[in-house]
């Protein structure tokens, strides 16, 4: 478990300067390997199409336009258009906005929130570890796209309420990562110490444990972002997401699906594509954050 | 006698989770704004209808009572009626439950047998250029959306091609099903290819963590040679902890039957939620969920006893 990542945290707490050699040494070896780069530019790439491209390329994604409906890819639609005439491109960026919105802050909020409920349980052992760790084994045996389906089915949701919903769902793993880091971590000398003078629980978990499981989570969240984007998707396709004129990714899958089958493939590629791309990207990202804090144990 | 307090010990948790399972998954249903009644009546309902539907239906009662008025049922094997379809949730279970269960069990058969010799070529041919490249194929595969997948399948070789049906078999019984081969054949590889992905990066890693014990170097030690040492040791090995991952893959595997069966109208119960999910028709879901939620249950119970039972060294860190 002594892996490099524990020290510079550790090192903050004693005010001494903190190891940049290590850290330039860690972010050297994220960028040596050639997957978690290509990631990052694909992530860095789809955030600027996505938020700054429609000041490039500004379409009217409000109102439909049926006098312009289903163009083939062309002059002014490099994309084509949809159904009720959106402007292809300009559908990617603001469906971009909102899948990557929603898949970013589902996959941090679930991961904050797991980072806690493990770290309590663990720490706390005892009858309260025991009745934490179930509740997390039942949210396990329930089928997050289900659950997420039918919520999604009685609210009609809007970002917010899906970035709630899925972190919702989705913190239990990290919550399991982290609690099996704290019972290592809570056994060790420095944290005996500090409970040995005086230092309270809350000190101990917030400043001795939480800090020492970033590297679990700060890998584990690339990972959730990428399953929150591809979650997202799946609620969209099944017709159940964002409501229109607003979309995601896997919407304008679920709403160019009738065209695709009679031929108009730019309106179901593009989408699709972009969600196999940015989620492989978070994948290779989280990967390559994986070798560079030497985390083991994770898939 | 230590494993069989384990397993006792084991198994009674999984009871608790179950149960914890049920009064989540009602809570939720439950305290949703809207409710049933809008749903099934439609939106003309007047106020008076929707009261009468929620008298009719219990739904007017506290939460609580609802909640141990449904355990009660629930443990005498009965999970109400549909809202919606003239049939109990029991019976639409049992009629669609086993069509779901053979189109994953085909994927997973075609996925594990694709995905666990994969695994090992990979293992054996490790950090050349064929295992890079079945490992970045591996990553697209699982970062495909199941429903895209099977769209492009179905305009590949139901439009281009004009090979094979696009819809899945619609027979009643289940050996109906077999009867029409063919429209079987999108919904099954549209099924296994995120399990292949997932499966052959599984098999990869854990024969290369077998490859690095002692066992391996004692055994390439005494002569052996490296083939029979990989398909005699380390196949075994890693094969095990392969199949006891089935085990936790089980809520996996329904998500994607869930789509499949919606892409390729499959009368599974996959579609049955989805159908249901509409109305909504609360019995439905939560029956639905309920059977799920058990299946992962005791999956990774089984899982974790097999894992047990079948290595002593697991057994030992009990």
């Amino acid at each position: 478990m002594s892996h490099t990542a524990l020290q510079p945290t550790a090192t903050i707490e004693n005010d001494l300067p903190a190891p940049v050699s290590n850290r330039a040494l860690m972010i050297r070896r994220l960028l040596r390997n050639k997957l978690a780069v290509a990631g990052i530019a694909v992530v860095l790439f789809a955030f600027v199409f996505s938020f700054l491209g429609p000041l490039l390329y500004p379409t009217d994604q409000m109102h439909v336009d049926l006098g312009s409906a289903g163009l083939a890819p062309g002059d002014g639609h490099p994309l084509g258009t949809d159904a009720v005439g959106f402007d292809q491109l300009g559908r990617m960026m603001v469906g971009g906005q909102v899948s990557l919105v929603i898949g970013l802050a589902a996959g941090i909020l679930a991961t904050m929130i797991g980072s806690v409920w493990g770290s309590v349980a663990g720490y706390a052992g005892g009858w309260i570890d025991a009745v934490m760790m179930r509740i997390v084994d039942s949210g396990i045996a329930i089928p997050a796209l289900f659950i997420l389906l039918v919520i999604s089915a009685i609210t009609s949701p809007n970002s917010l309420t899906m970035i709630v919903v899925i972190a919702a769902l989705s913190w239990l793993v990290p919550s399991r990562l982290v609690r099996a880091e704290t019972l290592s971590l809570k056994q060790r000398d420095y944290v005996l110490t500090l409970r040995g003078i005086g230092g309270s629980h809350w000190r101990v978990v917030g400043r001795h444990i939480v800090p020492n499981t970033v590297s679990t989570l700060v890998v584990n969240a690339t990972f959730q972002v990428a399953d929150a984007i591809l979650l997202v998707a799946y609620v969209s396709y099944l017709g159940m997401g964002v409501q229109a004129p607003s979309t995601d990714w896997g919407g304008m899958l679920s709403a160019g699906l009738n065209a695709a089958y009679s031929g108009q493939w730019w309106l179901i590629l593009p989408p699709g594509i972009a969600i196999i791309l940015v989620v492989c990207a978070f994948n290779a990202i989280g990967d390559g954050l994986r070798d560079m804090f030497d985390v083991k144990g994770q898939q | 006698m230590e494993i069989l307090r384990f397993m006792v010990k084991r198994a009674g948790q999984a009871v608790i989770v179950v149960f914890i399972v049920t009064i989540i998954v009602f809570l939720l249903l439950h305290s949703l704004p809207g409710g049933p009644a809008r749903g099934v009546l439609g939106i003309q309902a007047t106020p008076e209808q929707l009261e009468l539907f929620n008298k009719e239906q219990g739904l007017d009662r506290p939460l609580v009572i609802q909640y141990l008025d449904y355990l009660g049922r629930l443990l005498q094997g009965n999970l109400g009626e549909s809202f919606v379809l003239n049939a109990s949730v029991s019976d639409l279970l049992s009629q669609r439950v086993p069509k779901t269960l053979v189109l994953s069990v085909l994927s997973a058969v075609v996925a594990l047998s694709i995905a666990i010799p994969v695994g090992l070529w990979q293992a054996a041919r490790r950090n050349r250029p064929a295992d890079y490249a079945l490992t970045a194929l591996s990553f697209v595969a699982y970062a495909t959306p199941v429903f895209f997948l099977g769209l492009v399948m179905i305009i590949v070789f139901t439009q281009w091609f004009p090979w094979l049906p696009s819809q899945a078999p619609q027979a009643d019984t289940v050996w109906g099903i077999f009867a029409e081969p063919a429209a079987l054949v999108l919904p099954v590889v549209t099924g296994a290819l995120g399990m292949i992905a997932v499966f052959s990066r599984y098999m990869r890693s854990s024969t290369l963590d077998n490859l690095s014990e002692d066992y391996v170097r004692t055994a390439l030690a005494k002569g052996t040679s490296r083939k029979v040492v990989l398909r005699r040791h380390v196949f075994r090995n890693s094969l095990t902890s392969v199949v006891t991952m089935l085990g936790y893959y089980i809520p996996v595997l329904f998500g994607g039957a869930l789509v499949v069966e919606q892409l390729f109208n499959y009368p599974g119960m996959g579609l049955l939620f989805w159908n249901a999910a509409q109305t909504p028709d609360f019995p439905v879901l939560l029956g639905c969920v309920l059977i799920i939620s058990i299946a992962t249950v005791i999956g990774s119970l089984l899982a974790d006893l097999t894992q047990v039972l079948i290595d002593p060294r697991v057994r030992e860190s009990q």
